[in-house]
């Protein structure tokens, strides 16, 4: 780390101590200026300071909630309900942010022409427009222009698209469901043993017994079993009088919208920040990984992915991080996330201090999560290296 | 970095022999049964989606709506009268531009074929619409085209007839920022001029407007804070610290709302502060932090071996600052600096929801007329390609800055 500062002369350390008090009382001589002008603007407009309010009732209705929320609730449950709903987005965002742009980052470097010509077209329009305008977009251009609920758009797999958003098959949780899931976790567990004792036994005897493959055989076609019959899926399907989707997972249009143009804008990003890290590995890799007889996906998948991992990573976290905090621009379609209903409330109460406050330790707590478990993540990487 | 690493072999490769393109086909698109597939698949998306663009386009599209508001989204609700001040600000840029363009253009490169291309291209489109903008405007814009042509060659001319390219570049830097206060003046009138308020600028200006001013304001502060990051007085880096960790972990959109409410509360009550410019506050506090951080990117990529030798010089800690280190870790961090400022660009957007009339402001108005009712997808595509315009020719000067 070369300091871009360092010392000169023989009384640095006093100039430095001189400095350091300067700026230090211009700040506090700046803040107690800000302070005292806020009070006394408190004062002129008879308002209060306080978190009291926080256990009044709400009254008013949140259109997407988790848990039950009624307008007789109060507004720290409003909180939680819209803190509950920026994490939803959050955490399916960077899903599925993740999941399009390693696709397309992966397919910036495609062999295949158009392939790559395609790429760079989606990564070119996606980063070089606003997101806000492209959430404007996806909802009054798409969503609300798909056709009406009894002739809603059937994708394959039962994917229904309407003007009252997605909806698509889930699990019905009955006992069956928690059963398929404690199975499929099971054998996820029981493979990645698995893998792990026959890797090793490859590396000191040559060869593996064929149990670890009957083994692994097994556990796919179990999970699989699990996966199609045991989770209880439930088909959304048209009720009889064609007026509403029953059954299935249900996204409103602003959430569908959200999360589309979240995850649709970020993997852009996510794209190149793949493309660099691929590209960072060394080409040496690619030939020695290929005079080893490797097949070219598995070349990406065992070689250059996870070298390409640990230089991508911190990036990733702050896209990641931008995701989180793009996802406040919510309010702008009538999503009602945590900003959009501290908004509300603040309209209600005229508290801006109290909220804004909330609002900024919420955000500040949320991306220190997400900084740790990265940071985590890449801790981890690196040590693999060795 | 990563570009002229990609470049240079390249460069270094023979010069590869025409192939025909059957072979051309095979290798790039069918060179397995894998890749023959993905190309398949991939063509009948691309037919699918052209053919369904063009339809649309075509039949389904109403762009009455874009080519009737077509002054409405560039200048807003800018007083009619005065509508040739940002004609003759914008004919100032086009012409400092060229010049600047001819001066930095390495020899016997102005006139290439792309560049010819682009100038003829936009000849032909500036002619193409005239019918909608109006034979007047159309004659400008070739004007401008004209000037550009003519600046770039004086400018060509006066950096071939000036040995010392450095002192005219530093000239350079400062007529812009000459410039920028002409255009603000000619946008905003005061002195001579009849004043333009500056809360009825809308549209594509006050885009601009807002974009350039954070731009130009948070640059200082992020450098500052960068080095305060990167000093050795505790106080200052934590302080630094702080401050970049703090406004990086916000939403932006929260910041906007703190400056709007938050910040005529601190003020003492005299002061008042219109929309616009608790706005700008409220950007170029936010973007201070995110190019602080770029900026101690390029001050870390600065080897030690610089600051000590400009040390050994007898050079102070402040022109060590300022003459060795600044430049060279500037120059490293252009990338990512202008990387800041097309996000800058693109969140200006956010003005719309703290209820200021932007581009992206002035088109939810105009849809909000009951006679543009569904037409919000010809409207967002249309400043969309507004928005990727700029942002993309920016990102273009960006690569081409990162090799000089």
């Amino acid at each position: 780390m070369a300091k871009a500062k360092i010392p000169l002369g023989h009384n640095q350390r006093v100039i430095g101590i001189l400095l350091q008090i300067v700026v230090i009382s211009l700040v506090l001589a700046v803040l107690i200026v800000l302070g005292n002008n806020l009070v006394n603007n408190f004062q002129q407009k008879n308002l209060e300071f306080g978190f009291d309010f926080l256990s009044s009732k709400a009254a008013f209705d949140i259109s997407d909630q988790v848990i039950n929320f009624q307008p007789s609730d109060t507004y720290s449950k409003a909180i939680i309900v819209g803190l509950l709903n920026s994490l939803r987005v959050m955490v399916v965002g960077i899903v599925l942010a993740t999941l399009i742009g390693v696709t397309v980052g992966i397919g910036r470097l495609s062999d295949n022409w158009l392939v790559r010509q395609l790429a760079t077209v989606y990564v070119e329009i996606l980063r070089n427009t606003p997101l806000l305008l492209q959430l404007f977009f996806w909802y009054s251009a798409v969503f609300l222009n798909l056709p009406r609920v009894d002739q809603a758009l059937v994708l394959p797999g039962s994917i229904y698209l309407s003007n009252r958003g997605i909806s698509i098959p889930w699990p019905a949780g009955t006992t069956s469901t928690w059963l398929a899931l404690d199975l499929i976790c099971a054998s996820v567990i029981l493979t990645m043993i698995v893998m792990r004792r026959r890797i090793k036994a490859i590396a000191q005897h040559g060869t593996a017994t064929p149990i670890f493959t009957m083994v692994l055989i097994g556990t796919a076609i179990a999970t699989i079993f699990a996966l199609v019959w045991g989770l209880d899926w439930q088909q959304p399907q048209l009720d009889r009088q064609g007026n509403s989707i029953l059954g299935g997972l249900n996204f409103s249009p602003e959430l569908a919208t959200l999360l589309l143009g979240l995850s649709v804008y970020t993997a852009a990003y996510i794209a190149e920040v793949v493309r660099s890290g691929i590209q960072s590995v060394n080409q040496g890799q690619w030939e020695a990984a290929r005079a080893l007889g490797l097949k070219p996906n598995l070349v990406m998948q065992l070689v250059i992915f996870p070298q390409a991992l640990r230089v991508m990573i911190p990036s990733l976290t702050s896209e990641y991080l931008n995701l989180a905090k793009n996802s406040s621009l919510a309010i702008a379609i009538g999503y009602s996330d945590l900003y959009a209903i501290a908004n509300t409330i603040f309209n209600n109460t005229g508290r801006s201090v109290e909220t804004l406050l909330i609002v900024m330790v919420a955000y500040l707590i949320i991306n220190l999560i997400i900084a740790v478990i990265m940071n985590w993540l890449n801790a981890r990487m690196q040590l693999l290296e060795r | 970095m990563t570009s002229t690493k990609s470049n240079s072999p390249a460069q270094s490769l023979p010069t590869v022999s025409r192939v025909s393109p059957g072979v051309w086909l095979k290798k790039n698109l069918f060179s397995t049964w894998d890749n023959s597939l993905l190309t398949i698949t991939c063509l009948a998306f691309l037919y699918w989606v052209v053919t369904s663009l063009i339809g649309w386009t075509f039949t389904q599209a109403k762009w009455s709506v874009v080519t009737v508001n077509l002054r409405l989204f560039l200048v807003g609700y800018y007083p009619e009268v005065s509508l040739w001040r940002p004609w003759t600000a914008l004919g100032i840029m086009v012409g400092l531009a060229g010049c600047s363009g001819g001066i930095l253009s390495e020899p016997g490169n102005l006139f290439n074929r792309s560049n010819l291309i682009m100038l003829t291209l936009l000849a032909a489109i500036w002619v193409a619409i005239s019918p909608w903008i109006g034979v007047a405007s159309s004659i400008r814009l070739l004007g401008m085209l004209v000037l550009l042509i003519l600046a770039a060659t004086l400018g060509k001319k006066l950096g071939q007839s000036l040995s010392s390219n450095l002192t005219l570049r530093t000239w350079l830097a400062a007529i812009w920022v000459l410039t920028f206060g002409v255009v603000l003046w000619l946008l905003m009138g005061g002195w001579l001029l009849n004043t333009v308020p500056i809360t009825s600028l809308s549209g594509l200006i006050l885009t601009l407007l807002v974009a350039v001013v954070s731009i130009a304001l948070s640059f200082p502060l992020g450098v500052l804070l960068a080095l305060g990051r990167q000093s050795e007085l505790p106080a200052i880096r934590w302080l630094a610290t702080i401050y970049i960790e703090l406004f990086r972990g916000l939403p932006l959109i929260g910041i906007l709302f703190m400056a709007q409410i938050m910040l005529p509360l601190v003020l003492p009550r005299e002061v008042l502060i219109d929309q616009v410019w608790r706005a700008i506050a409220g950007y170029t506090l936010f973007t201070a932090a995110y190019l602080a951080e770029n900026v101690r990117g390029g001050l870390q990529s600065v080897p030690r071996g610089q600051a000590e030798a400009a040390k050994a010089l007898g050079l102070s800690s402040p022109l060590v600052i300022t003459l060795i280190i600044l430049p060279q870790a500037l120059r490293s961090a252009i990338p990512t600096i202008v990387g800041q400022f097309i996000s800058l660009f693109k969140d200006t957007s956010l003005l719309v929801i703290v209820s200021l009339v932007d581009l992206l402001g002035i088109s939810q108005s105009i849809l909000a007329n009951p006679k543009y009712v569904g037409r919000a997808a010809e409207i967002y595509l249309f400043i969309g390609l507004i928005y990727w315009i700029f942002c993309y020719s920016m990102s273009l000067a960006s690569r081409k800055l990162e090799k000089y």
